[in-house]
């Protein structure tokens, strides 16, 4: 239970969410929500379905407008912004249902992940020679890297529209991973997956914390994943945040309990 | 037996990323080269380069282009004949205006009119999809044909609106115009072709090709790993464009050696896309396997009835032509949308097996 025996460091704020709503037209996705995500921490977002658990994904990476609040990265409060910017800002993140390029091989959909750090211009792409074929090669070394961390090496060249699930979902972290982000969002990395796939993607998940140091940010509805990898829970019910802290202390609250279990009717 | 990859190792990556990884695939296309351009031009007759050869060429570059365009980046387009037109009216206006410049430099920059007319009308890409896309390109097409048609100025004020083109010469033989030879025209033809596949084939296994793929096969995904969809669609809309343009220019200047707006109509554009369709959506290959297929059918349709002697009359073989086209498009997009390139894929992954089952 908890990870503090190992060796990492929680750093200052990295994202912070502030009074954050979002409608659609009369629906309220999100009501006033605050929390935020420190430096190297896996901070879990939980809740029911139709929670705001997505919703508020979509917002950290700038595919929703919070219709009021703001988010702050880094430090700066940021306007609106297309989801590319949060992109090129070092926000990567892989999608419920699998959002994966499915005309192109496992190699090229990681490779992808590499685009915005690709530089050559136009007419070397033409060449494909020199700068441009050096450049491609050294991506290439980086994305063997993930391919060996990922230990998907057999699967390198074949398209992933072939691939079984629990294979799919994990170029999809290789894909987000590529782009070495500073911040990774992962929607439901485990839905779906038997016990032996959930485990190898909760050692990814570790890894890539420890390894790489990371910050993550996961929506995950395995509540014995949730308490065991993460280091804050943070819970929203009905668009609202009703709990947030510790796995432990997520877990003894009455809110949350009650959110899960229902209450009593007697 | 003889294709097998067995014991060839690659120790880099730039060997394991070349066009054609695997040895027998190299020496097959070497001697394919070496065939198109010395045996074909001293073996074939000038008839067979003039009606079979080089409009092959022609349409192998057009279908490239609209390849690029709808099989790797997604965005179905029916402007292709318009774009075309653009090329060549735009290699017209180059080549009268200034007769010094070089053929080739002008055929490049009427590729680029193209390209900016292209991007203009792939403005509205950012905003609608499928169908209601292929209308909108529909659209420039008409409009591009009606302005080469009203507007006197494109044809230099003459009075048929019809024009020749003029003769030019590269390195010292007419490769356009009366004067020039069938062979020169094939050589020249083919140059370009080669080159223009070979810039085609590195931009879509590149950085570009990879944006473009991810647009195609998933947009919303492609933005947020970090592709800027207007910025990627209009590049190629701009180099789709371009290869169309060329073609055009190809057309007007070496294989019918006149400009005439009614090459260009809609059904040019349809020719193109069922050539994508049937040689292979997102695949360089196919482009060309599609122009194949489309520009010999005709000529095996009348040659087979003959060769068997049953007499079958010219408008039959018109109406037969568009009904096997029409079943052969159902056919491939319900079986194989991937078309004859999967075909031809499929087939070297069972030569690599064979004679084993596994």
């Amino acid at each position: 239970m908890g990870r503090a025996h190992i060796a990492r460091t929680i750093g200052d704020t990295l994202l912070k969410v502030d009074n954050v709503s979002l409608g659609f037209g009369g629906v309220k996705a999100l009501t006033d929500v605050s929390f935020d995500i420190a430096k190297g921490e896996i901070r879990a977002i939980i809740g029911p379905n139709g929670a705001g658990k997505s919703s508020m994904l979509n917002c950290i990476n700038g595919f929703y407008q919070p219709s009021q609040g703001s988010i702050s990265y880094k430090g700066v409060v940021r306007g609106a912004m297309r989801p590319y910017e949060a992109a090129r800002g070092g926000i990567a993140r892989t999608f419920q249902n699998i959002a994966l390029f499915k005309g192109m091989s496992t190699l090229d959909n990681i490779m992808t992940g590499r685009l915005l750090k690709m530089k050559r211009g136009f007419l070397w792409q033409c060449l494909h020679w020199g700068p441009a074929q050096a450049e491609e090669i050294a991506h290439r070394e980086t994305v063997e890297r993930v391919i060996d961390f990922l230990e998907i090496q057999a699967i390198r060249k074949t398209p992933v529209g072939r691939l079984p699930y629990g294979l799919q979902k994990r170029v999809e972290l290789g894909r987000a991973l590529a782009a070495e982000p500073e911040l990774l969002l992962l929607d439901e990395p485990m839905a779906g997956m038997n016990l032996e796939e959930k485990e190898d993607m909760c050692r990814f998940i570790l890894d890539v914390n420890e390894q790489f140091g990371t910050t993550i940010a996961l929506i995950e509805h395995d509540m014995g994943v949730v308490m065991d990898i993460s280091d804050r829970v943070v819970v929203l019910e009905y668009g609202r945040k009703i709990a947030d802290g510790t796995p432990d202390t997520v877990k003894a609250d009455p809110k949350v309990i009650a959110a899960y279990l229902g209450t009593g009717h007697g | 037996m003889l294709y097998r990859e067995a014991g060839q190792f690659k120790t880099s990556y730039s060997a394991d990323q070349g066009i054609f990884p695997i040895l027998q695939d190299r020496i097959g296309m070497a001697i394919l080269l070496a065939v198109a351009f010395v045996a074909v031009p001293l073996l074939a007759s000038d008839y067979f380069l003039s009606t079979i050869f080089i409009p092959f060429l022609v349409f192998s570059v057009a279908a490239i282009g609209l390849n690029i365009l709808t099989g790797y980046c997604g965005q179905l387009s029916l402007g292709t004949g318009g774009f075309m037109a653009c090329g060549a009216y735009a290699a017209y206006k180059f080549a009268t205006a200034f007769p010094e410049l070089n053929i080739v430099v002008v055929f490049l920059l009427s590729g680029g009119v193209a390209a900016a007319v292209g991007v203009v009308f792939g403005v509205p890409s950012l905003r609608i999809k499928g169908f209601y896309l292929a209308v909108a390109t529909l659209a420039s097409q008409f409009f591009l044909i009606w302005l080469f048609t009203k507007v006197p100025w494109f044809v230099n004020y003459s009075p048929s609106g019809v024009i020749s083109a003029p003769p030019r010469e590269v390195f010292g033989w007419y490769v356009t115009g009366i004067e020039a030879t069938a062979e020169a025209k094939y050589l020249f033809c083919l140059a370009f072709v080669a080159v223009l596949a070979l810039v085609a084939k590195n931009l879509v296994r590149g950085r570009i090709g990879r944006a473009w793929m991810a647009i195609r096969d998933m947009d919303i995904a492609a933005e947020i790993i970090g592709i800027r969809p207007l910025q990627t669609k209009l590049l190629a809309f701009a180099v789709s464009s371009f290869y169309c343009g060329v073609a055009g220019a190809l057309w007007a200047f070496i294989y019918t050696s006149s400009v005439e707006a009614l090459a260009f109509d809609i059904n040019r554009s349809f020719q193109i896309l069922f050539m994508i369709i049937i040689g292979g959506l997102g695949s360089i290959l196919g482009a060309f396997l599609g122009a194949a297929f489309i520009v010999l059918l005709p000529i095996f349709l009348s040659a087979v009835p003959q060769a068997m002697g049953v007499p079958v009359t010219t408008s039959t073989l018109a109406h037969l032509e568009f009904m096997i086209f029409g079943g052969l498009i159902v056919f491939f997009l319900i079986v194989e949308p991937h078309g004859l390139a999967r075909l031809w894929q499929l087939a070297k992954e069972k030569l690599r097996l064979w004679p084993f089952p596994h």
